[in-house]
């Protein structure tokens, strides 16, 4: 844990930079610093591997003071990334990751060994490992960074705004990236961004730092988009935090029903059976094998599933994973969907059902009364979609059944 | 008689080839002398120039030193020399030299440290190399190729004016020229300034082959 102890810094000149800030970074999790420029983010992020010294109150890494050891000691136990990477030119890739464990007295084959692994962690091709940094594009040139920071397997991961250099595609890839690593490594994480998107993406515990140096709220971002602490944290969160805050609400609870559900081959007698007893204005049409081809209109009911061409339906927009895609993008599907009913699947894509906007919104006032409108500060959102991500395929279809059944 | 002629007849006269005022031993006097010169003003002008661009410190001064030490006409110098030392010999010789070569090499190394990208020098910072590795295999490495252009450019100079030493009764390709002058055979001058721009271009030649070799084409390819 580290722990920022009614930290400032000013500097010679007057200007102060950090404002008294307390926070305790809990272990094996992403804490981001976020706030507008001049806020003191980086400095902070600096203060702890003493890029820059702190001139008031302390920091404490594991319950001992980081002035306690060696300068480059401290720093050679955590790994530190920055925003252009800023990898050696003249090394070649495997040389620049293996660059700490060669500083600490590895031999160059165990260097080089270890830094092979680590290019493989983070999604590195083998065959880059001779060529030079110029070499690389800007996305593969942080990865290395990352790479070089993970090397001598440091506790603490120190990244000052890694991703905001690269182009916004290239930029969330790597965040998937970060949570992907993240999830198998557990390492302490502080991470620092303007971006508030980001942080909310990355972070399990979100910083929000105001100009001057001071912290303005510091929680789960669930917590964050629910209740802010004030009208700076909320105008810094942006207009939409409510609909936000639903990717933190896991879809695995939605009704779905399955009643609308044809398959291709059908009679017309079923689909005007269908038709009947499901009451939809819609049927959604299924290939054999089960994945969504399109929505059919009222007049082609009585035509048989068989009868009717793909260009006669209406399209079926984005289906969602259910149950490991949150409530946010469920009720994005539906909305985009032309019907306003939205198509659940499974991994395979194959169709478990479908739901209208109004189940949805149920679901989410469900929600908020479960998890509070404010928020629960004990229990953190994070772990929750987590879970709601690890859902078992075989529940997600038993309920997917039980729904069938209502 | 065109400048051709001249050079023809220094080239072909085999009386230049032989002995210690032949043309191999001129040049290697001359080389000899060059060397030594470059190799003075790396020792004083190298340390100095990286250590003030590695802490940042210093440039003002650098700069001050090297304008003046540029407008020090190394003859005069020559001269003042050889008459304050009261000796005829190598000393008096490579003072001028040496601080005509020292300029280049101190600021050109001070401005190559300066301009290395601060990125990889606050990443290496940042996962804890030491201040001298910084340097040494950061800082230098990435800065190579412009400090090696500050030595070229020395070494240039310092191959041009070594001529002067003739002046002082020392050998090398000066003796060429000044001693062609005295004689008004200029086809001896002529010839002696040929020699001189040869070396010259083998220099760079040299600066060439030894940037290929020392300098990481990460580095070379990558600018």
């Amino acid at each position: 844990m580290i722990q920022i102890d009614s930290v400032t810094k000013r500097y010679p000149d007057g200007t102060v930079a950090v404002d008294e800030l307390s926070l305790e970074i809990p272990d094996g999790s992403i804490t981001v610093l976020v706030g507008p420029s001049g806020c003191g983010k980086t400095t902070t992020l600096r203060m702890i591997n003493r890029m820059v010294e702190l001139t008031g109150g302390r920091i404490l890494l594991d319950g001992a003071d980081i002035h306690a050891q060696p300068v480059n000691a401290l720093r050679r136990s955590m790994g530190y990334v920055i925003q252009n990477a800023g990898l050696f030119q003249h090394r070649t890739i495997v040389d620049n990751i293996a660059t700490v464990p060669r500083m600490l007295g590895w031999d160059r084959d165990r260097a080089r060994k270890r830094a092979r692994d680590l290019m493989d962690r983070v999604g590195l091709d083998a065959s880059l490992a001779k060529r030079y940094p110029y070499q690389l594009s800007g996305g593969q040139q942080q990865r290395v960074g990352v790479a070089r920071a993970l090397a001598a397997d440091p506790p603490v991961l120190l990244m000052d705004e890694p991703f905001s250099a690269v182009d916004p595609i290239v930029r969330k890839v790597l965040q998937a990236e970060l949570l992907r690593i993240q999830a198998e490594l557990g390492k302490t994480i502080v991470f620092v961004t303007h971006d508030i998107d980001e942080a909310i993406k990355l972070g399990d515990m979100v910083a929000v730092l105001r100009t001057g140096g001071k912290l303005a709220q510091y929680a789960p971002p669930d917590e964050l988009l629910s209740a802010p602490a004030d009208a700076f944290v909320e105008d810094f969160l942006g207009t939409d935090r409510g609909i936000r805050r639903l990717s933190f609400f896991t879809s695995a609870g939605l009704e779905l029903t399955t009643a609308p559900i044809i398959a291709v081959d059908s009679s017309a007698a079923q689909v005007a059976e269908r038709t009947k007893a499901s009451g939809a204005p819609y049927l959604l049409l299924t290939d054999t094998d089960g994945k969504p081809l399109g929505w059919t209109g009222p007049a082609a009911a009585a035509k048989g599933g068989a009868a009717l061409s793909v260009a006669e339906l209406l399209p079926h927009g984005r289906p969602f994973v259910f149950g490991k895609e949150s409530l946010r993008d469920a009720l994005d599907c539906a909305v985009l969907s032309p019907t306003g009913w939205a198509v659940a699947v499974d991994d395979g894509g194959r169709v478990v059902g479908v739901t209208s906007q109004t189940t949805i919104a149920e679901a989410i006032r469900g929600a908020h009364a479960e998890r509070g409108a404010a928020g629960s500060p004990s229990a953190s959102a994070k772990a929750a979609a987590a879970e709601a991500a690890a859902v078992d395929p075989a529940i997600a279809e038993s309920k997917a059944a039980e729904s069938k059944a209502v | 008689m065109n400048v051709l002629n001249f050079i023809n007849d220094f080239f072909s006269d085999s009386a230049n080839w032989h002995g210690t005022t032949g043309i191999p031993h001129r040049l290697l006097e001359h080389v000899e002398y060059s060397l030594l010169a470059l190799l003075i003003s790396a020792v004083i002008g190298l340390p100095i120039g990286l250590f003030a661009g590695h802490a940042g410190r210093g440039g003002y001064a650098l700069a001050a030193f090297s304008t003046a030490a540029r407008a020090l006409p190394s003859f005069g110098l020559l001269v003042l020399m050889t008459v304050w030392l009261g000796e005829i010999g190598t000393t008096p010789a490579m003072i001028p030299l040496v601080a005509l070569a020292v300029a280049p090499i101190l600021v050109t190394s001070y401005e190559a440290i300066r301009s290395v990208d601060p990125a990889p020098v606050d990443a290496a910072r940042g996962m804890g190399m030491s201040s001298a590795a910084v340097l040494f295999q950061v800082e230098i490495p990435a800065a190579l190729p412009l400090i090696l252009s500050g030595l070229r450019s020395a070494a240039i100079q310092v191959v041009s004016t070594a001529t002067i030493a003739a002046y002082i009764g020392l050998g090398g390709l000066g003796r060429y020229i000044i001693d062609g002058l005295a004689q008004h055979t200029y086809g001896k001058v002529v010839g002696g300034a040929t020699l001189v721009a040869g070396l010259a271009i083998v220099t760079i030649g040299v600066f060439y082959l030894v940037e290929r070799l020392a300098v990481s084409p990460g580095v070379r390819r990558g600018r």
